[in-house]
């Protein structure tokens, strides 16, 4: 059913030029009952926005305070800018190694999953071969499990393969986790590709392999674009995965190593400290998401909208 | 195009493929399995119980808490947010003051507000959950204080530490954290809808309301039935699991008295904790099979004739 049966347009033309008029024909009542309903939801508008800003900003206010202050009076401004709680953070809470730890797991992850899953997808876009639809369906099922099933029997995995605890087994199994969505997007993005210029690189003499990284490749930045960013934000913002296959304290990811921190600082009583941790590993994102707004709500939207 | 092909395609596809059925495809097979076994996790040592795993999850009190959580979490997360989530996105797109020439508008500030709505989906779950954790503070959190300070001294809930609240206390941070990822969305596909469906309707004497429900929702009912999976298979994984483990009380989270249990989080407590890898992995069944039947609800009930415009 098509639903131009709903508002019929034909009647709009019958009728003089559209919006003044309606505005005019509007009996007062309406009106005022219309003004009502528009300062109710731009309330609700604001409210929101309001919401979701003051938790942001009330924990940049607190890692400037002194513990005394945080306790004693939460929402006071700062008696001065406590950059002493940063420094402690940064250094003598290990900031600075979850951080390092973090920047060469999503490094390596993020490189080997856009590698590995338009590979796979091209393949999967462009060949047919037996087997090809098992194997996409294979693919896409990841999406849909809970994957704290299969981190019982991985935990064991890795072990056995001594990759437990260690970055280089981190990574592998991001890269795993993240190749799902990576390649039903990549696919996706390569069936939109037109084939011709990919078969004249081929009579001129490319191989596949050649055609694919000088050709295709470059051809499916925006899809590469997307999907990356959706990629890095997973893996960078990933908690579960090293919650339960990444337990030693030096090798530990920033999100875990925030928690951990929370935990070790609640008897310490290094709330300041704290605060600044978390405000650290909030703002690099925030920073990123403000200058890239257009590409990261692209990227993060884009796999809902296919 | 036939030359090389077939070693093309396995050169390419091997490497990927393997390494997701290593640490993907074998794990989920294995855990099946394992959940007919007595398997400890600690020694490699098990043998075949049947189904005896099954039956006792029949009479695990905390197994029924942790369920019946997560199925709450299932029914109303999607629901309340993506409830929210329409109604912002509506307001930003077709709430605004009629402008000369334009049957509607969005309200001023439109993508400024679309802007602040979409930062709690750049931030990890982690963070979040750590930051409300300290603002539910029952001393000096956020919350209490700011009660205080407009004169509601008497009001000073425990939140997290309240059997009875701290549920709804890690549901509003999910809420919280997700609302604007599908106010973003439902934006997409709203400013894609042609505005004279919109003139239409006002001219013929419709209100706000009734091209909500008429021409807005019909309209966008593909990405609404694809978000409700989509918050379905988070209330019942990896972020119900984060909030839960990092802001209740109780050794690993779930406290008080069980209160805030959900299944993600009693499978990695009873393989991690309790050295009950097999019955963790029963836990685990009892979840895909829950989150596979939410999917097959969902798209089932959601199917309706494709709109095209």
């Amino acid at each position: 059913m098509k639903t131009t049966e709903t508002p019929p347009v034909d009647t709009a033309e019958e009728r003089p030029p559209v919006t003044e008029v309606t505005v005019a024909r509007t009996p007062p009542a309406k009106a005022t009952e219309g003004r009502v309903l528009n300062f109710f939801s731009h309330g609700m508008l604001v409210l929101w926005a309001f919401m979701v800003v003051m938790p942001l900003l009330w924990a940049v206010m607190t890692s400037f305070k002194t513990d005394r202050d945080i306790f004693s009076s939460p929402w006071a401004l700062p008696d001065r800018l406590h950059f002493e709680n940063w420094s402690r953070a940064w250094t003598s809470a290990n900031m600075s190694d979850y951080f390092l730890n973090t920047v060469i797991v999503v490094g390596f992850s993020l490189l080997g999953t856009m590698l590995l899953g338009s590979m796979a997808a091209y393949v999967l876009a462009r060949f047919d071969f037996p087997g090809n639809r098992f194997i996409y369906f294979l693919f896409i099922g990841g999406m849909s499990f809970p994957i704290i099933l299969a981190l019982v029997p991985l935990f064991y995995v890795m072990q056995n393969l001594s990759l437990l605890n260690t970055l280089p087994g981190l990574i592998l199994v991001y890269i795993a986790y993240s190749l799902p969505f990576t390649v039903f997007f990549m696919t996706a993005f390569f069936r939109t590709l037109p084939s011709s210029v990919a078969e004249a690189a081929f009579v001129d003499g490319a191989s596949h392999t050649r055609t694919f990284f000088q050709v295709m490749l470059p051809m499916a930045k925006p899809g590469l674009i997307s999907v990356g960013i959706f990629n890095f934000l997973g893996q960078w913002n990933q908690y579960m995965l090293p919650t339960v296959l990444n337990t030693e304290p030096d090798r530990k990811v920033l999100t875990q190593g925030l928690v951990q921190l929370a935990v070790s600082q609640g008897y310490k009583g290094d709330w300041s400290g704290l605060f600044a941790g978390l405000v650290m590993a909030m703002l690099p994102v925030l920073a990123a998401y403000i200058v890239f707004q257009r590409q990261v709500v692209q990227g993060l939207t884009a796999g809902a909208l296919k | 195009m036939q030359h090389g092909k077939y070693r093309f395609i396995v050169g390419f596809l091997a490497t990927p493929l393997g390494i997701y059925a290593l640490f993907v495809i074998w794990p989920f097979i294995q855990s099946i399995y394992y959940s007919f076994t007595d398997w400890s996790g600690l020694s490699p040592e098990f043998k075949m119980v049947g189904f005896k795993n099954y039956s006792r999850i029949l009479d695990d009190e905390v197994f029924w808490k942790s369920f019946q959580h997560s199925v709450t979490f299932v029914l109303l997360l999607p629901l309340v947010t993506l409830t929210l989530a329409l109604f912002f996105a509506f307001m930003l797109n077709v709430g605004g003051r009629r402008r000369k020439n334009a049957a509607i508008a969005g309200v001023r500030g439109s993508s400024f507000y679309k802007i602040v709505y979409f930062f709690p989906q750049v931030l990890s779950i982690a963070i979040v959950a750590l930051l409300f954790q300290f603002a539910y503070n029952p001393n000096s959190g956020a919350l209490n204080s700011a009660l205080k300070a407009v004169g509601l001294d008497s009001v000073q809930p425990d939140w997290l530490g309240d059997p009875d609240l701290a549920l709804w206390c890690v549901f509003a941070v999910l809420v919280w954290s997700t609302v604007g990822f599908f106010v973003v969305l439902f934006s997409a596909g709203m400013a894609s809808i042609p505005k004279d469906y919109y003139e239409a309707a006002l001219l013929d004497g419709a209100n706000r309301i009734t091209t909500f429900f008429k021409i807005t929702l019909p309209l966008l009912w593909d990405t609404v039935q694809s978000g409700w999976a989509y918050m379905g298979i988070l209330a019942l994984g990896a972020e119900s699991f984060a909030v839960v483990q990092i802001m209740t009380v109780g050794p690993n989270g779930g406290g008080p008295d069980y209160s805030t249990t959900v299944l993600p989080l009693y499978v990695y407590q009873k393989a991690f904790r309790d050295g009950q890898a097999a019955y963790a992995t029963t836990i685990g069944v009892a979840l895909l099979v829950l989150t596979l039947l939410f999917v097959a609800v969902v798209m089932r009930l959601g199917r309706r004739e494709r709109l095209e415009y």
